[in-house]
């Protein structure tokens, strides 16, 4: 394999929702190229359909058209190789920690259970939760779930971890710690990550690249290039470079968003509402 | 991490049975339950003995029935100390133990099935509707056709009514399950069977445990009306047997051992659940539940 060639590729990709009534298209002519070794972070403005990019790339849907290629491979249906870990937690309620992380390996059984436990047990250490693994998911709290829920999609080493904005919910402080352990994590495996958020800051802090979607139907807008070193921390938002990332991608955000706004005539509302709030909290 | 979590020991079963007898013993639930016991009993005693009202005049009151059924020579021939007694309930247990082994049996998969399956349940999901609205009663003289015996139209009863509901609650049971975990598993490299034993059964397992507890319930109470109507045995067959021979205070001894096997019944039911489902049990703990 060329490791300059990327690892995954979306070609003009589509994909809409038919009913009786309406067509809905959620995709467009997507393509968009995943660099291997590399962070990718898809923002784009809410509702675009960055969870539906993540069902396609991860299986669970078709596109209508296009191909999505996986190592120059087509991507048939779900598989091990492209891990998603979700929005909010889906660890199963009813498998302890350990049970959840083995789940994957135990069930396919590609390697002897003597190998699986080992490994499990080396990568509870690694992500703080080896006293918990007896635990069941509903005992922890949201941080702790997010990292049992990276350590079962890190023990089947996918080619491809597909993150679908993971740290959602989590109280800001726990959201940053997730971040900066996240982060770390990435620097230190440098697993192929595709990761789904729709904030900035947090968006250029962990890109290599970062892809701006259009709004709806969704497009690649632009892809910016994150040329800041590693390793991070979050203090690299204050530098002047990192700001001004920020401001080229909220440009483009701003502009997507507001056709959201115009498209379904609601500008007007929009700032009679938002206005009313200021009021208020004035 | 700010993470604050709970004690990490993984009791055992028995100290785990102590802790929760002691936290009954110490809480208030306990003593304000048998408050409204002995406040229910003391009306019954008031409007049916000490100052009885002209409605309730005929209706046996506590003491005379408690005096029967603590009685070692009974007036009518039915106390705690006669083997008769006992003979009845165990023919009621046992039917009501049958008919709940073959609900849950033939209800639980029937249920998976609709809930895995659409095109199934787009099959089968109008005939359970258009059947379930039909009393049990109704289908006393079809169950007398059908079965020769005395006793397999009483089983036939009252599995029919928790069937209904164990099939209800498992496919609910199945649809609830967040898709998520399904994809999830399928992530992980799950073939659809893999899928049917680790997620969609233990995933619907809760349902299936509250349907369980609500299908105890409406077995006894059918098993009773179908005793009523055929059978030769049982508490339902000895009510209305009490009643023709005019032995009133049997009759309320037969309803509160109802009562007493009922509450015991589904309280079994909560036991093997709460066994069963760990995981669920100690989420609701920390909820303080």
């Amino acid at each position: 394999m060329q490791d300059t060639k990327a690892l995954l590729q979306l070609q003009a990709v589509s994909r809409c929702y038919q009913s009786a009534w309406a067509k809905d298209t959620i995709i467009e002519n997507l393509s968009l190229d995943i660099a291997p070794n590399k962070m990718t972070v898809v923002i784009g403005p809410s509702g675009c359909g960055k969870s539906t990019l993540i069902n396609l790339i991860a299986g669970f849907e078709k596109p209508d058209s296009g191909e999505i290629l996986l190592e120059g491979k087509p991507v048939k249906g779900p598989s091990h190789e492209r891990m998603v870990v979700f929005q909010e937690s889906a660890l199963m309620p009813w498998l302890n920690v350990y049970e959840n992380i083995i789940f994957g390996p135990k069930l396919r059984k590609e390697r002897s259970m003597a190998e699986i436990k080992a490994e499990a047990e080396a990568l509870l250490e690694k992500v703080g939760l080896s006293v918990f693994a007896q635990q069941y998911p509903r005992q922890l709290s949201g941080g702790m779930q997010r990292r049992a829920e990276l350590a079962r999609a890190l023990i089947n080493s996918p080619q491809l971890m597909l993150m679908d904005e993971p740290f959602r919910g989590l109280d800001a402080l726990s959201h940053e710690l997730m971040q900066d352990f996240f982060l770390k994590l990435f620097e230190e495996t440098r697993n192929t990550c595709l990761f789904v958020t729709s904030e900035v800051d947090e968006a250029i802090l962990l890109a290599d690249q970062l892809a701006i979607l259009s709004n709806r139907p969704a497009q690649v807008r632009a892809v910016l290039d994150i040329d800041l070193p590693r390793p991070r921390t979050q203090e690299i938002l204050n530098s002047p470079e990192a700001y001004a990332y920020k401001r080229q991608a909220l440009e483009l955000l701003y502009e997507e968003a507001l056709k959201n706004f115009q498209r379904e005539g609601k500008p007007d509302d929009f700032l009679e509402a938002y206005s009313q709030q200021e009021g208020r909290h004035s | 991490m700010p993470d604050i979590s709970p004690s990490l020991s993984n009791p055992s079963l028995l100290s785990r049975f102590w802790f929760h007898t002691r936290r009954n013993i110490s809480n208030p639930h306990l003593y304000l339950g048998l408050l409204g016991i002995a406040c229910f009993g003391f009306l019954y005693y008031l409007f049916t003995e000490g100052w009885p009202l002209p409605r309730f005049e005929k209706l046996p009151g506590p003491v005379a029935v408690f005096t029967e059924w603590f009685s070692p020579d009974p007036m009518w021939g039915i106390s705690i100390y006669s083997e008769e007694y006992y003979q009845h309930i165990w023919a009621s247990v046992r039917r009501v133990g049958i008919a709940l082994l073959i609900a849950t049996g033939l209800g639980v998969p029937l249920g998976l099935l609709m809930g895995w399956s659409k095109v199934f349940k787009d099959y089968s999901f109008p005939v359970l509707e258009l059947l379930r609205p039909i009393p049990v009663l109704a289908w006393v003289p079809l169950a007398i056709l059908m079965f020769n015996d005395t006793e397999t139209p009483v089983i036939f009863l009252a599995t029919l009514a928790s069937f209904y509901i164990t099939v209800l609650n498992t496919m609910l049971g199945v649809e609830s399950i967040n898709p998520n975990f399904i994809r999830a598993a399928a992530c992980l490299g799950s073939k659809p069977h893999h899928l049917f034993l680790h997620v969609i059964l233990p995933g619907a397992l809760p349902f299936i445990f509250t349907g369980l507890q609500i299908s105890v319930g409406i077995s006894w109470f059918s098993l009773v009306a179908a005793e009523m109507v055929s059978g030769q045995y049982g508490l339902g067959y000895l009510i209305l047997n009490s009643y023709t021979s005019v032995t009133y205070e049997t009759i309320v001894i037969i309803m509160m051992t109802l009562g007493l096997v009922g509450y015991a019944s589904s309280a079994l039911v909560r036991f093997v659940g709460r066994q069963l489902m760990q995981w669920q049990a100690r989420a609701l703990a920390l909820e303080n539940r």
